[in-house]
């Protein structure tokens, strides 16, 4: 840690890990509704856990990657923040925000707009949250003795998602529109501005880890940032296909979303050859492990899943089935939450001084993790595929078909336990690292 | 080989154009000639059952147009399938509707509600989803050839 005002990072992560710990608490919840035990029902019925589940997603990754610009951009711009308390105030209303949120939900009150359930009110809180956020990531930024292309592709990926969400604010009396608009918000955060700060975040952890020179691996990161935006602001029309909107959407989306798994490969080819092209002397080889392990595993979770759905023949008979969830669980994990433990792996030891680098229950936690959540995503894609066959193909009703694929939840809830108790061992790691100090600071 | 200076370019100029593209491309699918919603029929009714719909959050369970929650039907074309009545019973009904055993919140809506529910279905059934309806619901669209 070469900065003091480095240190709010730690609680922003802190924050994710507990945001992270509940949200799995609410998958579980649903999980077991789809098997068949829904005892919870008059308390937290599944709507409520689904929408505490996901948006739970949302503000645990966002938190994370605040976390990490309040890491990434002192040491890059070579300057301490510009207020570390107004970061803990927004540390503090992040929190209250996401917590109103969620007690909402349990309340009926809500938007039930699938991932913006946030109802409008909230949502203008959001805003002056996040405008405080970039307010100071931008004055640290250009106060800054240098701008490097890792920091301003980080801070652009902020900045957009920050305008992206401004649409989902727009009410609509139709369906149409509103789910037409609700993606600009969706897609292009998840499919765009968000591989923004997994580029910026990843290029950062390449340039720390492998010691290869910071101009080749910004050079990249331009290609592929560059190659994102192409595949995937036109790649939106792949949710466009069957809403009531233009059939010129088959076409634009198809094309252009075929494509979107070439961003990925490369994120995934770029991540490799820096390894191999580095000289493998960092010694936190954690911080590897999830950082090498992001690239690859959203290129097949993004990449390779999302590219099984998304071309407009199959999708009309996928589109609405738990074939979704099987594409949607390993992209999160691969491309985002996979990057935030990256980050935490890497900048955890800088803060607290306490160097676990190589330590078997970090390994473990790796492993049980992924191990855990290609398991939840095999259980997910053979339940969709019977769900499409039966309901789609062989006209069984819903419900008939709900009951034929429940046995594939329960292979779901294993798996989930497994990918849990890697959670588990990842945050008891956090824990053990103890606080940020100043000590360290004096050690780097 | 590539430079920096040019990979920059191909990020800020690819961006650039593929974002005029698709404001462009949303300009015209969003035009009245292309509208394939009947956007005419959208009542007051039909709005406060969008409301509705929302406020509750229908889609945190049930898909419609196929977007939602897998876990509840699709609704796309439940007035096909189900009927008026039957949709107004299952949303007035003071206790929990639990078709195979799995539950739904009693909503006990008024019939005021409950009409503007059923309107807001009937908007959504005649929506032209470029092939999509007949897909998403065969058991409709049999019943509608029987």
């Amino acid at each position: 840690m070469k900065y003091r005002s480095q240190k709010v990072a730690y609680w922003f992560f802190a924050l994710s890990m507990l945001l992270l710990t509940l949200q799995l608490v609410y998958g579980f919840i649903m999980g077991f509704a789809h098997a068949g035990m829904d005892g919870l029902h008059d308390f937290i019925p599944f709507n409520t856990a689904r929408a505490v589940h996901t948006n739970l997603l949302v503000v645990w990754l966002l938190s994370g990657f605040m976390g990490a610009a309040y890491y990434i951009i002192p040491e890059e711009a070579q300057n301490e923040l510009v207020s570390v308390k107004l970061a803990y105030v927004q540390l503090i209303s992040l929190a209250l925000v996401g917590v109103a949120a969620i007690v909402g939900y349990h309340l009926n009150y809500w938007e039930g707009r699938k991932f913006l359930e946030i109802p409008r009110p909230l949502d203008y809180l959001v805003v002056v949250n996040v405008l405080l956020f970039l307010g100071l990531i931008l004055v640290t930024l250009f106060k800054g003795k240098r701008k490097t292309t890792t920091a301003l592709v980080l801070t652009m990926g902020l900045l957009f998602a920050a305008l992206l969400y401004l649409p989902g604010m727009i009410h609509f009396d139709s369906q149409v529109l509103d789910s037409f608009f609700r993606w600009w918000v969706v897609h292009l955060w998840v499919e765009g501005v968000w591989e923004l700060i997994m580029g910026g975040i990843l290029s950062f952890l390449l340039i720390k880890l492998t010691g290869v020179d910071r101009e080749v691996i910004e050079k990249w990161l331009y290609v592929i940032v560059g190659l994102t935006f192409l595949s995937g602001i036109l790649g939106t029309g792949h949710h466009y296909y069957y809403i009531g909107v233009n059939k010129i959407w088959l076409i634009v989306g198809g094309i252009f979303s075929a494509l979107e798994p070439l961003a990925f490969l490369a994120m995934a080819l770029f991540a490799v050859n820096m390894y191999r092209k580095g000289e493998k002397k960092h010694p936190n080889k954690i911080a590897l492990y999830w950082t090498i392990g992001s690239a690859i595993v959203s290129f097949v979770g993004a990449g390779l899943l999302g590219f099984a759905h998304t071309l407009p023949q199959t999708n009309i008979f996928t589109h609405g089935t738990t074939v979704t969830a099987m594409h949607g669980h390993l992209a999160f994990w691969g491309a985002y939450a996979m990057i935030v433990f990256a980050i935490i792996s890497y900048s955890l030891p800088n803060m607290t001084g306490r160097k676990f680098y190589d330590s078997s229950r970090g390994r473990m936690a790796y492993w049980l993790a992924n191990i855990g959540m290609i398991g939840m995503t095999v259980s997910f894609g053979v339940a969709g595929v019977a769900q499409v066959y039966l309901e789609r193909i062989m006209k069984v009703d819903f419900m008939k078909v709900q009951l034929e694929i429940q046995i594939h939840y329960f292979v779901l809830i294993i798996m989930a336990t497994l990918f849990s108790t890697g959670i588990t061992l990842f945050i008891i790691e956090f824990i053990k690292h103890g606080q940020p100090t100043d000590e360290a600071l004096e050690a780097n | 080989m590539l430079s920096k200076k040019q990979a920059r370019a191909f990020f800020l100029g690819g961006t650039l154009v593929t974002f005029l593209i698709f404001i462009g491309l949303t300009v015209y699918s969003l035009s009245a000639a292309q509208d394939q919603s009947h956007k005419e029929n959208i009542t007051e009714s039909v709005a406060r059952g969008k409301d509705l719909w929302e406020s509750n959050n229908c889609m945190g369970c049930h898909t419609i147009m196929g977007e939602g929650a897998y876990y509840a039907p699709e609704l796309t074309k439940v007035i096909d399938r189900r009927g008026e009545g039957y949709i107004k019973a299952v949303l007035m009904s003071p206790i929990s509707w639990q078709p195979n055993k799995r539950k739904m919140v009693a909503y006990n809506m008024s019939e005021e509600e409950a009409l503007d529910m059923v309107e807001y279905f009937k908007w959504i059934n005649n929506i032209d989803l470029n092939g999509f309806e007949k897909v998403v619901s065969p058991l409709a669209k049999d019943k509608n050839n029987n």
